[in-house]
């Protein structure tokens, strides 16, 4: 029974806390591209314009809701609503920190400990572009189409590569539980992480995971300079709010996957030293702090990046993606493999 | 062609080596220079609070004077309206009643007297035309409004106030065009 009441806590928390991060990666992209371009960026919606994202909703929320005449009502609703749900969907497996005892019983800080998480995350992954497809297909709009047709094309091209860097590390840590491949990283006083194994196999995944979200310079879905807003040019008001809100969801969830993956989720140098020193849940909660710390790592390096390079062109996306990056997770793969095999 | 500076670079089509093609250290040189620029110092001024220092011969919105009694300096002569290449000012001219010797310098004065500033492109001509000391250009900042006809400013906007307090201070620009005009 406590058990449950906790999972449900944990769900809430996570679902506020991906809302949460989300809103302020609106605001915090807008700082960002600012700063970059020597600017101050929204300053004025409360003390230095925190209060940015709660007007930016409260305005997303006010706005009229235009539905276009000869769109198909229903699947232009269910659009942006797919898109939400997958995004929220995938926070269910993260490991959020380490085992700690609540009434004698040992609880895990994840929903759902389920033994093939990576797939369950990349199940979910290629659904949230259904609801691009879904709302692009259902604006009856030649721009939302196109847009819809880029983000399917992109998925697939991009999810091979993905999927083989991430059979790389399967290899590695033997397991297919996001749990257990964290725990697999606490080698080395906590530094174990598989980006000193699989340094080529990270970078795959990190321009994957670009063009999965579709982020600067994989961001040909919804180009604004060609095809004025991409899949959600007909949306107006809060479904527009739910697309871009799903964006962010995805970054700050990519960025929570790459760090489960590569940068030992929340292992941090000298962590068994600090864990024979401090109480469980004191640890637990450093834990999650670093976490969240790497993170917050990862978004800022998702806007970096979006605001020093420019949009790849269709033709290049495709080169990149088929010729290039997955003959480079099959070496990979072969590589990581072969050097299993020869330290067996 | 010769090049005016020497900073032109000649663009090349050749082959790229198989290190630029990798693109990798392009990218991270690209993300040196946005984090370099991230640290900056911004260049951004907040305008309502903070304003821009305005060069000495700063043309802005407009202002009839009054003399040191608090009379209208402006006899209608219509010279600045002829002088205006915008043709942005039009006057109506009148003659002064008896008991109005203490608003009017003169026997003439603009009853009305009428700047249409989306017109009006701030060259100072006016000013210059002006033969009575009356119309000058001060530097306060024309303001933006959402109608066109809040443009067309009138004279009582325009006449500055009895009061001194509420009398506009021109005299940098009478030294500035004096220097100018040299």
């Amino acid at each position: 029974m406590e058990l449950i009441i906790f999972k449900i806590c944990l769900v809430l928390v996570l679902f506020l806390l991906s809302i949460t991060i989300a809103a302020y990666s609106t605001f915090s992209e807008r700082k960002v591209a600012a700063f970059m371009q020597d600017r101050i960026g929204p300053n004025r919606a409360g003390p230095f314009g925190l209060l940015q994202p709660l007007a930016d909703g409260i305005k997303m929320i006010m706005k009229e809701e235009i539905m276009p005449a000869d769109s198909n009502k229903l699947l232009f609703i269910l659009g942006p609503a797919i898109s939400m749900i997958t995004a929220l969907m995938t926070s269910a497996v993260i490991p959020w920190g380490p085992d700690i005892t609540i009434g004698g019983e040992k609880v895990q800080l994840q929903v759902a400990d389920i033994n093939v998480g990576i797939l369950y995350i990349m199940g979910v992954l290629s659904l949230g572009v259904y609801g691009i497809m879904i709302g692009g297909w259902a604006s009856n709009n030649k721009f939302a189409l196109l847009g819809a047709v880029r983000a399917s094309t992109q998925m697939i091209s991009y999810e091979l590569a993905m999927g083989m860097s991430i059979v790389a590390i399967i290899m590695t840590t033997g397991s297919l539980s996001l749990g257990n491949m964290v725990e697999g990283q606490n080698g080395w006083h906590g530094m174990g992480w598989n980006i000193f194994l699989q340094p080529l196999g990270f970078l795959i995944f990190l321009i994957c995971a670009f063009a999965e979200t579709n982020r600067t310079p994989f961001d040909l879905p919804e180009s604004e300079t060609e095809l004025v807003g991409g899949y959600h040019t007909e949306y107006s008001s809060m479904k527009l709010g739910f697309y871009l809100f799903a964006e962010y969801i995805n970054m700050f969830l990519s960025s929570a996957v790459i760090t489960c993956l590569y940068f030992g989720g929340y292992n941090f140098p000298f962590m068994d030293m600090v864990q024979a020193n401090t109480h469980e849940v004191l640890f637990a909660l450093i834990c999650v702090g670093v976490f969240l710390a790497k993170i917050i790592f990862f978004i800022f390096f998702f806007m970096w990046v979006r605001w020093t390079i420019p949009r790849f062109r269709f033709d290049q996306l495709m080169n990149l993606g088929w010729k290039v990056l997955l003959p480079l997770s099959i070496v990979n793969m072969l590589i990581t493999g072969a050097v299993i095999l020869y330290n067996q | 062609m010769q090049s005016l500076t020497n900073r032109s670079k000649v663009v090349s089509n050749k082959k790229m080596t198989w290190t630029e093609r990798m693109y990798i250290p392009a990218i991270l040189a690209g993300l040196r220079v946005t984090i370099y620029h991230f640290f900056k110092k911004k260049v951004t001024i907040q305008y309502p609070e903070q304003t821009r220092e305005h060069s000495q011969y700063f043309r802005g919105r407009h202002v009839l004077k009054r003399d040191e009694e608090g009379r209208e300096n402006c006899t209608a002569c219509g010279l600045c309206a002829v002088a205006c290449p915008a043709e942005a000012i039009t006057i109506v001219a009148e003659e002064r009643k008896k008991g109005e010797e203490n608003l009017y310098r003169e026997e003439k004065y603009a009853a009305e007297y009428n700047i249409n500033m989306l017109r009006c492109i701030f060259c100072g001509l006016c000013e210059e035309a002006c033969p009575k000391d009356a119309i000058y250009l001060t530097t306060t900042i024309s303001t933006s409004d959402y109608h066109r006809d809040q443009f067309i400013y009138t004279k009582d906007m325009l006449v500055e106030g009895i009061q001194d307090v509420d009398r506009i201070d021109i005299s940098s620009r009478r030294t500035g065009v004096r220097e100018g005009a040299m």
